[in-house]
């Protein structure tokens, strides 16, 4: 290297600074927490030991959750493939009318946290029932609600990732070009046969990214066998780390630890089956042209689109309603009516109840504050691995998709491993603080952020840069004037993307709150397990308004939005 | 205003080679055309001088200073010149005046000096009215005009026009075109100008740099070029030059010499120092050749093909002494003949294309 002079000289520590910054900074959020709880898996405490293992492996609780981790997980995404494969077909391939709507409406249940739909479905049936003690037809008292049992969470969960399916599939067809789908008709074959032998077989990359995805979150979930099998000691792995750090403390991090890799390993195979079952086949798509024209369902459009409405109805506005219902009364049990019919419990969760006031407040700056510095990373960082190609970034990229594929309990047990002391140097202590929750949202959701920013640089012209480069200006003055007002549409939908699912979430919060660290989820979980189902109703349905409002909100951008960033947005 | 010395400059992608060995010296204050097909290595070639790529070998300077070479490379943003892109590039979320005053508060220029020559460089282009728009609500032009004035208003010493006008209509083209020779008669900058359009580059150019994979094959004036095309490839490429092998009698007198092609004889153009060969390449344009008159001697040919020109046509002909060969020149209406008639072709004039001209390897 010759000598430069001073302004290249600045504008290469610049610009080597900012991307080893963030290379450092991504490594930080996911490479050291999963490092991290490798190492306690094979040094427990920092000592080469089998005991925690030998006693994990020993022990019969281990093998039943896992057990009933694999069978809910592998029956609910099944159940989620056939419902969100047969929408995703009748929604993106016909010609049924109000698809946006129905898109929204059918995308919900996903953006709704777990915890607040098996909350919302356990009011629904069972003996005390609001909603159906209203029509009379509530079982009798003392029989057990039906949903805490394996097939309730195998329900649940069916319908809570459905639309995972359905969007990967839909993503797909819409990738497909119609001439394919043409000259199958043109050839003489029947609509069905064109959809059994080209389609579908076509098809198959989305389909089993979607079902891969689906056993993933399926195995991570934590909401849905907390509030349907924790009742009726009905233990998944998840479930039972957590009662096990619940119950017995920090003392046995290195047994969780074990337990937490386990999943770990589960949700690995289930990706690398996934990479296994499409590199056999060749399923490259040649042309892109415009999507295909709908089929005319004819006389059948109209049962067709009851159908979907029918079902978009009842597996999302009858839960709600049981949810509203129990939120009104004023002890559960009392049968709701124009008499009974009450506020008090949100005014309870709202102002009086020390810890949900808290947990407002909480959920909403750790949220907002996660969904920012994601936004104020992920810009930077999509710079260098779009435009700038970066090799280390582009690993690293990868990288950052660890912390959200794997179950969000893997993460919550590394950010415990990583806090439980305090930080070196700083001698301050993350942990029983609400910085080690925001530390986690970083972690896991940081590639929520990153999706839609990388694809709206794929969208941008470059020579936009080139030009404020030529006039002289530098990168930091760059990314602030020029860049960050480009791809702004697509950063605040990430940004979007990520408050909506800190907001809603409990698996990473439950193992790692602490008093005045409550999250939403958090309160509403302790409020049902204490028996206080009316104030845990009241408190998920504001949520649920909330999060509904948010996503409603973003038809005001939509247009400058690049397509496919939202999930709920056709 | 700034000389710009371009000195072998080499730039790989992958095992292609993108510039092989390019050398170009512009002349402070020159307007240069950089003009071939795509994928010649023209683009490549505007990408090194402004810094965005990184060159594998060879050196590029701005006046005295070295800005590229394989051991340095200093960033676009220190090497005060402008481009106009061929997309525009004007940001969509800033005005018309804030788009062309960015440069100028880059480089630390307040208010109210900064407005007074954003005024000033819209009243250049003619734009003074729409200061306050956004760019995506004007016409081609006028963003082509906005990107200009974006340019030009930091007076750089050295401007680069990458395909200014490919994407306007053609119309708008040679009003434009004119807009940027005054530019250049009133600023004096130099100039660089990418093209694949060679009418663009004579009307404008000073000199012309024709580039074909990666080489230069000839820099010279517009004159020059189509005169005495240095080369087979540019021959070819420059004014649809026919060529023909021919046989050299005589040794050059005068710039001329006699050469036999396709049978006749003829007196055409060549360099003073010319050998005689029974292997030479004569270069005719359609220009040079046309319908022997009565009495004088003549290629014998068949006509294939007339298509109108208006005002004139042009027209296609094997000769019969090598009916792998088409010629074309020009008749005036009305059509002295028609397909399938047997005429005879004169030949006025044409250049021998120099045969050892290092540069060109390819033919």
């Amino acid at each position: 290297m010759s000598l430069a002079d001073p302004a290249t000289l600045r504008t290469r520590v610049e610009e080597t600074g900012l991307l080893w910054g963030l290379v450092g900074l991504v490594a930080l959020l996911s490479l050291l927490p999963i490092g991290r709880l490798v190492v306690e898996g094979l040094a427990p405490g920092g000592q080469l030991s089998a005991t925690a293992l030998g006693k994990v492996m020993a022990s019969p609780a281990t093998w039943t959750a896992t057990w009933n981790s694999l069978t809910t997980a592998i029956a609910g995404t099944i159940l989620a493939t056939l419902i969100g494969g047969t929408v995703a077909l009748l929604a993106t391939l016909t010609d049924i009318r109000a698809r946006n709507a129905f898109t929204f409406c059918f995308v919900l249940p996903l953006m709704i946290a777990p915890q607040v739909t098996a909350l919302a479905w356990l009011q629904l049936f069972g003996p005390s029932s609001t909603l159906l003690k209203l029509i009379g037809m509530a079982p009798p008292l003392g029989s057990r609600n039906p949903l805490y049992s394996r097939e309730g969470i195998i329900l649940l969960l069916g319908l809570q990732y459905a639309p995972l399916v359905f969007l990967t599939l839909r993503a797909g067809l819409r990738a497909l070009p119609k001439e394919l789908i043409e000259a199958g008709l043109a050839a003489g074959a029947s609509p069905l046969t064109v959809l059994r032998t080209v389609v579908l077989p076509l098809m198959t990359p989305p389909l089993v990214a979607g079902i891969a995805l689906c056993f993933v979150s399926s195995l991570g979930n934590f909401g849905i066998p907390a509030f349907l099998g924790i009742p009726g000691n009905f233990l998944v792995l998840p479930t039972l780390i957590y009662q096990r750090l619940a119950g017995l403390g920090p003392g046995v991090l290195s047994e969780v630890a074990i337990l937490s890799l386990l999943i770990g390993i589960i949700a690995m195979a289930g990706i690398l089956l996934q990479d296994l079952m499409l590199r056999r086949r060749d399923f490259r798509i040649t042309t892109t042209s415009s999507a295909a024209r709908p089929f005319e369902l004819g006389r059948w459009r109209r049962p067709v689109e009851i159908g979907l409405w029918a079902f978009a109805i009842l597996v999302l506005a009858m839960p709600f309603l049981g949810l509203l219902s129990t939120s009104l009364i004023p002890a559960f049990g009392v049968p709701l009516n124009a008499k009974t019919a009450t506020l008090a419990n949100y005014a309870y969760v709202l102002f009086e109840h020390a810890a949900s006031k808290r947990a407002f407040i909480n959920s909403f700056l750790m949220s907002a504050g996660a969904a920012t510095l994601i936004v104020l990373i992920c810009v930077p960082l999509g710079y260098f691995i779009v435009w700038k190609k970066s090799r280390a970034l582009r690993l690293l990229n990868l990288a950052a998709e660890l912390p959200y594929a794997m179950p969000g309990v893997v993460l919550a047990i590394a950010a415990i491993l990583l806090f439980l002391k305090p930080l070196p140097v700083l001698n301050v202590s993350l942990y029983n603080t609400i910085w080690i929750i925001v530390f986690a949202y970083l972690a896991r959701f940081l590639v929520l952020g990153l999706r839609p920013v990388i694809s709206g640089y794929l969208q941008i012209d470059r020579t936009l840069e080139e030009a404020a480069q030529i006039a002289g200006a530098g990168l930091p003055r760059r990314l602030v004037t020029i860049i960050f007002p480009l791809v702004a549409p697509a950063a605040v939908a990430g940004a979007l993307l990520v408050f909506l699912t800190a907001f809603n979430e409990l698996t990473v919060s439950a193992l790692l709150w602490s008093s005045g660290a409550e999250t939403l989820g958090v309160v509403v979980f302790s409020f049902e397990q204490g028996g206080d189902s009316t104030y845990a109703s009241a408190l998920a349905a504001i949520t649920v308004v909330v999060t509904v409002g948010l996503m409603a909100s973003t038809t005001l951008f939509a247009q400058k939005l690049p397509q496919g960033v939202l999930p709920w947005r056709d | 205003m700034a000389r710009l010395t371009i000195d072998r400059a080499q730039k790989r992608f992958g095992s292609y080679l993108a510039l092989d060995d390019v050398s170009i010296a512009v002349e402070d204050g020159e307007f240069l055309a950089v003009l071939g097909p795509s994928g010649c290595g023209k683009t490549t070639l505007l990408r090194q001088i402004a810094g965005f790529d990184k060159l594998d070998g060879g050196r590029i300077s701005i006046g005295d200073r070295l800005v590229s070479s394989a051991q340095s490379h200093i960033p676009p943003e220190h090497r005060k010149l402008g481009i106009v892109f061929q997309s525009y590039a004007l940001w969509p979320h800033m005005t018309v005046a804030e788009n062309v005053a960015y440069g100028l508060t880059v480089a630390g220029v307040r208010d109210p000096e900064r407005s007074k020559r954003v005024a000033a460089a819209l009243d250049l282009v003619g734009l003074n009215g729409f200061a306050e728009r956004r760019p995506g609500l004007l016409s081609g032009g006028q963003r082509q005009r906005v990107a200009l004035a974006r340019c030009l208003v930091t007076e750089p010493s050295l401007v680069l026009l990458d395909e200014p006008l490919a994407n306007l209509d053609v119309h708008l083209r040679a009003s434009m075109e004119e807009e940027f020779s005054r530019f250049h008669e009133r600023t004096g900058t130099t100039m660089v100008y990418i093209t694949h359009d060679q009418a663009e580059a004579m009307a404008l150019a000073d000199r012309i740099a024709v580039m074909d994979r990666g080489r230069l094959l000839q820099l010279a004036t517009p004159s020059l070029l189509y005169r005495e095309p240095a080369n087979v490839t540019v021959a070819g490429f420059i004014g649809e030059g026919m060529v023909l092998p021919a046989t050299i009698l005589s040794a050059p007198q005068a710039g001329r010499c006699k050469v036999s092609v396709l049978g006749v004889e003829a007196v055409v153009r060549c360099r003073p120092d010319q050998a005689v060969t029974g292997q030479a390449k004569l270069c005719l344009r359609a220009r040079d050749i046309g319908i022997a008159g009565a009495g004088q001697d003549g290629l014998p040919a068949t006509v294939e093909r007339l298509s109108y020109q208006g005002g004139f046509f042009r027209m296609e002909a094997r000769p019969a002494s090598n009916q792998d060969i088409v010629l074309h020149l020009d008749a005036a209406e009305p059509a002295p003949a028609q397909a399938g008639e047997a005429i005879r072709i004169a030949i006025s004039d044409g250049w021998i294309i120099p045969e050892s001209v290092s540069l060109d390897k390819a033919a």
